[in-house]
């Protein structure tokens, strides 16, 4: 299955990448050929096989409301690229 | 040309839990220092992996239960892609076509006509960061991410502004009965969205539809929808067409906004959490979820003009909290004597409301407790104070804490009831008016009412009144 120019462009914006004019082309082919790839499934007989959406055969897997601990401010903002007193600092969200 | 509207809500709203949805870290927002109830799992770190929560799944269920819904056996949760900072994933664990509660409905009442507004479904999600816009930067706080949140959807059964206020108001009064969540839009632990709709009579198909957000107050609520119905009618009018888009509701200026176009809609490209195994919800743990339900407000409403007898209207005020419904249970059960539900009613809703309402304070806080109540209006019942007193007693009562009897003793605030004392005070009274005196012994009958009033003024109101009545036409008769 051959994706569009323009499918990829719309998968990169959503993934919040910039494609340049070569990388889309390079997305194109290597994403059209994950497809192909994947599409092989559809020569599988599924009519006896009930859709699922879990390849575990788990249920119900559930944690009691009990507290545990927390990373102290310190911790949590070990990695951030820029803190201001004890907030991730982020640049200013236009809503 | 007449228009209909027609209006979907969608509500979120914070789940009352002690932990967040997927992780051990703290609920709690109120009193939390910025980023201090955080974990690898809440924080979106590579790797970690998060687990359901019980209490917030019951908590969900029971809520889709109260509001008459399928609770189907087998439920999931999905992936919501999308990129912001508040949601550090990069996608929110959501239900998209399976969730916990399908097909229910909720009854109100509108302006007294009955409504029933279809629930869609509700289902279960995680909260995200919450966001602190500073000038040129924003900052994020993290306690909030992975806090439960249900989404509660309804049909598109609302009609007007009115219809989203009335449902608004009852799903937060059973989100408290189940105490499922707070109901606070002020503090944004239930917030609320609507699409909104506006087609000539008679048409066919619905107009487009426009989502108002930021609607952070119930005032606001009504007076978003009422405008934006408004604004749709006047570009239909004239010869407009309403655009796809999503508007904010600007609090200020009380109109709404454009905030964004709906073109290239939002593609959150669903896909199953392989993180979390699905839920099935069988019957025995059904029926365990359906034992917890409580009595809920059309019931107790029920309930209390049939077995109390007080009227509807009252019933349906006490019934509105349920602490002030439990109030006055209590009260009732605590009142030996003669008093009745309907005097008891009369009292929470009149002078102990006008208390707390003045002093800001609720119910649960109420330093008059039910019993204290009750013992009040046994004075009254018995005679030994009257009802002007008893006012000025509640208000001792709820100012000091100190029970009636002790106020009405130290006080001595007694009724006087005492024939010859209150002969005493009648003689003087009829000597210091001779001219309504002479009225009344003329056949000017109403002037008894002044006659009284000076007896009670004289007895700082402690007189019984119906006493003084009787003696002052006594001795009038006796004097003639
Ligand atoms: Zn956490």
């Amino acid at each position: 299955m051959a994706l569009s120019r323009e499918q990829v462009q719309h998968i990169a914006e959503l993934a919040r990448l910039e494609l340049s004019e070569q990388e889309t082309e390079l997305f194109v082919e290597q994403l059209s050929a994950i497809l192909d790839y994947a599409e092989q499934l559809n020569d599988l007989d599924t009519d006896a096989v009930p859709p699922t959406a879990q390849v575990l055969a788990l249920r119900n897997v559930m944690r009691s409301d009990e507290l545990q601990p927390c990373l102290t401010p310190d911790q949590a903002l070990a990695n951030a690229p820029q803190r201001q007193d004890a907030y991730f600092r982020v640049r200013a969200i236009l809503e | 040309m007449e228009y209909v509207a027609t209006i979907g809500m969608e509500v979120h709203a914070q789940i009352l839990t002690q932990t967040k949805m997927f992780c051990g870290c703290p609920n709690e927002l109120t009193s939390a220092a910025p980023n201090t109830h955080t974990c690898p799992v809440c924080l979106g770190m590579p790797g970690v992996l998060p687990v359901i929560n019980r209490v917030a799944v019951e908590a969900t269920v029971l809520t889709g239960m109260a509001l008459n819904c399928t609770i189907p056996s087998f439920s999931k949760f999905d992936r919501k892609n999308y990129h912001y900072p508040d949601l550090p994933k990069g996608y929110q664990i959501s239900q998209y076509d399976l969730p916990l509660c399908t097909s229910g409905h909720l009854d109100v009442t509108v302006e007294g006509d009955a409504r029933r507004i279809g629930i869609r479904r509700v289902h279960l999600e995680e909260d995200t960061a919450r966001l602190v816009h500073q000038g040129g930067v924003s900052l994020v706080d993290f306690n909030r991410s992975g806090v439960p949140l249900m989404e509660i959807v309804t049909e598109a059964d609302l009609h007007s502004a009115e219809d989203a206020y009335a449902y608004l108001s009852k799903l937060r009064q059973i989100l408290r009965y189940l105490g499922v969540s707070t109901g606070n839009m002020e503090d944004g632990a239930m917030r609320c969205e609507a699409n909104i709709s506006v087609r000539p009579e008679g048409a066919e198909v619905l107009g487009t539809k426009v989502e108002v957000k930021n609607l952070n107050s119930f005032r606001s609520v009504r007076m978003a929808i009422a405008y934006e119905i408004e604004r749709q009618i006047a570009v239909l009018e004239q010869g407009g067409r309403v655009q796809q888009v999503t508007m904010g509701w600007d609090e200020t200026n009380h109109r709404t906004l454009f905030q964004r176009s709906k073109e290239g809609a939002e593609d959150y490209r669903y896909f199953p959490e392989p993180d979390l195994p699905p839920i099935e919800v069988d019957e025995e743990w059904r029926a365990g979820i359906r034992c917890r339900l409580p009595e809920l407000p059309d019931e107790k409403e029920e309930r209390f003009t049939q077995s109390y007898g007080i009227r509807e209207a009252d019933a349906a005020l006490l019934t509105q909290d349920l602490q002030v419904a439990n109030y006055f249970e209590a009260a009732c059960a605590a009142c030996e004597g003669p008093t009745s539900p309907q005097t008891v009613a009369n009292w929470v809703l009149g002078d102990l409301y006008r208390l707390l309402g003045a002093s800001g304070s609720d119910i649960q806080a109420c330093p008059v407790r039910p019993e204290g109540l009750a013992s009040l209006l046994a004075l009254v019942e018995s005679g030994k104070i009257n009802g002007t007193t008893a006012k000025d007693v509640l208000n001792e009562m709820f100012a000091s804490g100190r029970s009636a009897e002790e106020i009405v003793k130290n006080k001595g605030l007694a009724q006087i009831s005492d024939e010859d004392t209150l002969t005493e005070i009648v003689l003087s009274v009829l000597d210091q008016n001779p001219g309504p005196a002479q009225q009344y012994r003329e056949g000017k009958l109403q002037v008894l009412g002044f006659l009284v009033g000076q007896v009670m003024r004289q007895t700082r109101g402690q007189a019984n009144a119906q006493a003084v009545a009787e003696i002052i036409k006594t001795e009038l008769a006796r004097q003639s």
